[in-house]
């Protein structure tokens, strides 16, 4: 009854199409069936090795390639793609509806991407529908942040396109297998994936951004784009050494920053950096094990980054307000929100029997097995950072911490739903992770749950409860302060903040002067080319009739003296 | 009766045209008649030219001597894979822009000069088919002065003033350039004594007078740079396209620029020859230089433009410089890009054109300022602009990508970095003038003009989304164009040999 070779990217492009003209019940019937019906046919009706291509030029675009990787992350999206819609059930905007579907099949089109060609075409469509959920939210603020976002997407596939170009000059294929580092087609790709994972430096669109989306909207985002860069990664940049240094510093850098911001879905992004930190670790370790660690924590973190986010969107839809030292006391009103939310907490802190805790052992343990040692420790001290700003932040600014005084509701009864099957899967992939396992693409001989571990990190969290429930007691955390001082470190506490406002106030003028230099070199290069080729300039005018024959007659002296030399 | 008429398809493939022109005056008081009657003609003219093509591709070129007059003494029709192609542009062009011209037309020529645009467009499309058919180079000239002369006329009727005015500027520079043409093809009689190309190719290589033989080169390729609009002799063409009526500009654009570049394909490579034009001479290395210049210049300029038909074509002199380009490198390659591209931008300045025709149908201005909004009002107009946009910038799907991703191929083949990069920016500042008129159309509040528009109607709308369509179709499916093209680029440079 099912054809094996639909690309999984179709229905959703037909149920977006089909989400303009439908409302009301059928449009959220729409919205479940799609994800619910494609996920089931890619289970059962998608065999390994199916393999799709249309002709284009004289090359073959293969639309669908499926293998264990791209089935695991084709699973993974529908999955994400449920619960976000679920989540998203109550929203009426027919412009974020179709969005979210375009961006869904995008992220699924661009996994299942056989050749570069199709890739870009996804990696540029993940930009163009994802911008929308950004610019829903039409503050001066989400429209402004959504343009930057856009233009660094775009030029990240602009960056894809020319390595893609160079790749199939050199190699002759256009096929995306292992593509590695060599040469400059390596360097483009490599940093056109490096900018949608968010790689120190190129980071900035994401923390940008999806704080500035619609509530659903960041859901929606914190599911795919990175996710879809951490799989290209994972196929094309194996075992790549580099890897493994970024990833422990993107792990560490974004932690202070996190614990400084008082937006907490800001946090959660840095967060999000942090944990794909993780992910770009075990890419670039690239043994077995690794690469296995760095795809199901893929799985997993997208589940519980959800989860969190969802809860911050809950309790921004009910009350309007997202920054930490704004909110406190919800579990009043909205206990269930915070339970879910905490259940997501403890899976981010890799608490045992969570699903972050069977991923994220994968990756350390293989790092230890590789004498990657200080890595080793740095990726720890992440862990006890993730603990810090994402495990007791986030949930305790804002459902618990001194009361703000607000008064609210429960979240809505969908989105309730959707957070509840995220918290479940938290539970579930957490105590059984032999049925994730199972899906891996590489052979797993792995198990989490032996003493040393389940005794190191509970070592590691209780250690940094403690300390923090300490310097709550001793009144070290004034709670009128409440989004600079969580993180437990007091160094960091006082010195960075103080250092990163004396490194601010010392480069300040340093920096304004270099933007200013460039923006009047801009403004002198715009003046040039307005000088000349303006309406009234040199280049643009209508010339007499006398002038034109004059350059008839140089342009053919010039032939003439070019020919008779 | 078929089998007669089959033999004589290359010289239908001229008269067709020809012969309606005066049917159209003689039919003037029913302009619909007229229209009709066009629009019969320019389609009989596309099936000329597709079964031209056919026979061509099975069987191999066609000579056909006109009045049965034998070759070096009458004037021979060859129609070998380059110019059935461009044959095939040409008609194609035309028989979606004419169905386009019934209300176009009626909405901006005056009643009683209808008659009369219709018979220069059908003289236009004669100059501009007899020019491609033809094997004699004295034709050449004669045809090309039909299609020139019948083009001042058509600019002339554009409903601003300053059409008139364009259209004589057009008219002196495009005499200049044809007189250039005619001296050029002078010298070439002078050398050798024959008019017919294939014979003055065989007659070249022992050719004595090598300094009057380059600069008869040297007239041609000026003379034809004109005609193309080869920077710095593109002055012209801005005003002459933007004045023009939208039918009249859509179908010129498209097509007449196109003709001029095969005429000049038809001149380098078949009668001069290429090793005495690349490697003798420095043709190569000047329409490089000349096409790079060309391609910034008319990119930055359209960007600070305020009227869309002149975005438009100060952007074709641009596209123009991709052209050039691919003729330029010499490379099979680069020839097969150029030509490809010939056949792409047809359809998407075709498209653009007809897209933009379709705004000043309801508003009457093609200013920036006046299409404020117009895209909340007009959706499917808009629409086609912003696919036929893409097409130009080169994203992939369209017919633009596919000219880009050969024409980098050829700069890359032959190591020029420099020149790739300098395409894929070009494509940028493609990205910037386009999002200009977007900008203008959709995000700005909408003027007073735009505020009373409505949709276009079918009429325009059908054949403007035909090209749409047909951008993303051969954006898709290419063994077509980048076959032909293919075999066009071999036929051009095995007629060293």
């Amino acid at each position: 009854m099912w054809m094996s070779e639909l690309p999984p990217f179709v229905p959703f492009f037909i149920a977006a199409l089909l989400a303009l003209a439908a409302r009301g019940w059928l449009r959220a019937g729409l919205m479940l069936a799609t994800p619910v019906l494609g996920g089931l046919h890619l289970w059962f009706g998608v065999p390994e090795g199916t393999l799709l291509s249309v002709p284009l030029l004289e090359f073959e675009l293969i639309l669908m390639r499926a293998d264990r990787l791209s089935l695991l992350f084709g699973y993974l999206f529908h999955l994400a793609a449920f619960i976000a819609m679920v989540f998203a059930l109550h929203v009426r905007d027919t412009t974020q509806t179709v969005a979210s579907l375009l961006y869904a099949g995008s992220a699924l089109g661009a996994v299942f991407a056989g050749d570069l060609i199709t890739l870009f075409i996804f990696w540029e469509l993940l930009a163009i529908t994802s911008v929308f959920l950004i610019w829903a939210r039409k503050t001066e603020r989400a429209i402004r942040s959504g343009q930057r976002y856009l233009i660094i997407q775009v030029t990240s596939g602009v960056l894809l396109l020319a390595g893609a170009l160079v790749h199939y000059h050199r190699s002759g294929s256009l096929a995306f297998d292992y593509i590695g580092l060599e040469g400059v087609s390596g360097a483009l790709i490599f940093i056109a994936f490096g900018i949608k994972c968010a790689f120190p430096f190129l980071h900035n669109w994401l923390t940008d951004a999806y704080p500035e989306a619609t509530p659903t909207g960041t859901v929606f985002l914190s599911a795919f784009t990175t996710k879809v860069a951490v799989y290209s990664l994972a196929r094309g940049f194996p075992g790549t050494d580099l890897l493994v240094y970024i990833g422990a510093a993107m792990t560490c850098f974004p932690i202070f920053y996190a614990v400084i911001e008082n937006d907490l879905r800001r946090v959660l992004a840095y967060s999000m950096i942090n944990q794909i930190g993780f992910m770009v670790c075990g890419v670039g370790i690239g043994t077995a094990l690794a690469l296995n660690g760095a795809v199901s924590h893929a799985f997993n973190d997208v589940i519980f980054k959800g989860l969190l986010f969802m809860s911050m969107g809950a309790v921004l839809y009910r009350t309007g307000e997202i920054n930490g030292s704004h909110l406190g006391g919800l579990y009043k009103t909205m206990p269930k929100t915070a339970m879910l939310c905490i259940v997501g907490a403890s899976s981010i802190s890799a608490f045992p029997l969570f699903s972050g805790f069977v991923s994220k052992s994968m990756v350390m343990t293989a790092m230890i097995e590789e004498g990657y040692d200080y890595l080793w420790l740095m990726l720890l001290f992440a862990s006890a950072g993730v603990f810090h700003h994402a495990g007791i932040k986030i949930p305790y600014f804002a459902f618990f911490a001194h009361d703000s005084g607000i008064r609210t509701q429960e979240a809505p009864r969908n989105m309730l739903v959707a957070m509840s099957i995220a918290a479940m899967l938290c539970i579930f992939i957490g105590s059984q992770p032999q049925y994730l396992y199972g899906l891996l693409p590489w052979e797993v001989d792995y198990w989490p749950y032996d003493t040393t571990h389940v005794l190191a990190q509970l070592q590691l969290l209780f250690f940094s409860a403690l300390a923090f429930v300490w310097l709550n007691k001793a009144g070290l955390y004034p709670p009128e302060l409440p989004s600079v001082n969580i993180d437990a470190e007091w160094l960091y506490r006082r010195l960075l903040p103080t250092g990163l406002r004396a490194a601010d106030k010392g480069l300040r003028p340093a920096w304004d002067g270099f933007i200013a230099a460039l923006s009047n070199q801009f403004r002198a290069v715009m003046a040039f080319l307005f000088r000349y080729h303006g309406p009234g300039g040199t280049l643009a005018r209508t010339w007499p009739t006398g002038s034109m024959v004059l350059w008839v007659t140089v342009l053919l002296a010039v032939f003439v003296v070019a020919y008779y030399v | 009766m078929l089998g007669t008429l089959s033999n004589d398809l290359p010289a239908l493939q001229v008269v067709v045209p020809l012969m309606s022109a005066p049917l159209c005056l003689v039919l003037a008081r029913w302009p619909r008649l007229v229209w009709i009657l066009c629009v019969a003609a320019s389609w009989t003219s596309l099936a000329i030219s597709m079964e031209l093509l056919d026979q061509v591709l099975s069987y191999g070129p066609i000579s056909y001597a006109m009045g049965g007059w034998a070759a070096p003494w009458g004037i021979e029709y060859r129609v070998d894979s380059v110019n059935a192609y461009v044959i095939l542009i040409v008609t194609g062009i035309a028989s979606v822009v004419l169905p386009f011209a019934g209300a176009s037309v009626a909405g901006e020529i005056r009643e009683d000069k209808v008659a009369m645009f219709y018979t220069l467009l059908m003289l236009c499309l004669t100059g501009l088919l007899g020019m491609t058919i033809t094997g004699d180079a004295f034709n050449v000239f004669v045809f090309l002065e039909i299609s020139s002369l019948s083009m001042y006329g058509l600019i002339s009727m554009g409903r601003d003033r300053r059409a008139l005015t364009s259209a004589f500027q057009y008219l002196v520079m495009g005499t200049i350039g044809g007189t250039f043409i005619l001296v050029g093809i002078g010298f070439l009689y002078v050398i050798t004594g024959t008019l017919n190309m294939a014979d003055i190719a065989q007659r070249l290589p022992e050719a004595t007078q090598l300094r009057t033989l380059h600069t008869a080169f040297a007239f041609l390729v000026v003379g034809i740079g004109l005609k193309l609009a080869m920077f710095p002799l593109h002055l012209w063409l801005p005003n002459a396209y933007a004045y023009a009526p939208s039918t009249a500009t859509a179908l010129i654009a498209a097509t007449a620029t196109k003709v001029a570049v095969y005429a000049l394909l038809r001149f380098v490579f078949t009668v001069i020859g290429p090793v005495t034009a690349y490697e003798d001479l420095p043709f190569g290395e000047i329409a490089m230089a000349l096409a790079t210049l060309g391609l910034l210049t008319g990119s930055f300029v359209a960007i600070f433009q305020e009227n869309v038909k002149r975005i438009l074509a100060y952007s074709s002199v641009a596209q123009i410089g991709y052209i050039l380009l691919g003729i330029g490198l010499a490379t099979a390659l680069g020839l097969q890009a150029g030509i490809l591209h010939l056949f792409n931008h047809a359809l998407m300045k075709g498209a653009l054109f007809m897209a933009v025709g379709c705004f000043f149908y309801r508003v009457g201005s093609v200013r920036l300022d006046d299409l404020r909004g117009i895209g909340r009002k007009m959706p499917w107009t808009f629409a086609a602009f912003v696919i036929a946009g893409l097409s130009l910038i080169g994203v992939p799907l369209t017919v633009g990508f596919i000219s880009k991703w050969y024409l980098l191929q050829a700069t890359l083949q032959q190591g020029y970095w420099p020149l790739a990069l300098l395409i894929l920016g070009g494509s940028l500042l493609a990205v910037v003038y386009i999002w200009r008129v977007v900008e203008a159309a959709w995000f700005g509040s909408p003027s007073v003009r735009a505020n009373d528009a409505k949709e276009a109607p079918l009429g325009l709308l059908i054949p403007t989304w035909t090209l749409v369509l047909a951008n993303l179709y051969f954006g898709i499916h290419t063994e077509l164009t980048v076959g032909v093209a293919d075999l066009a680029a071999r036929t051009l440079l095995e007629a060293i040999r």
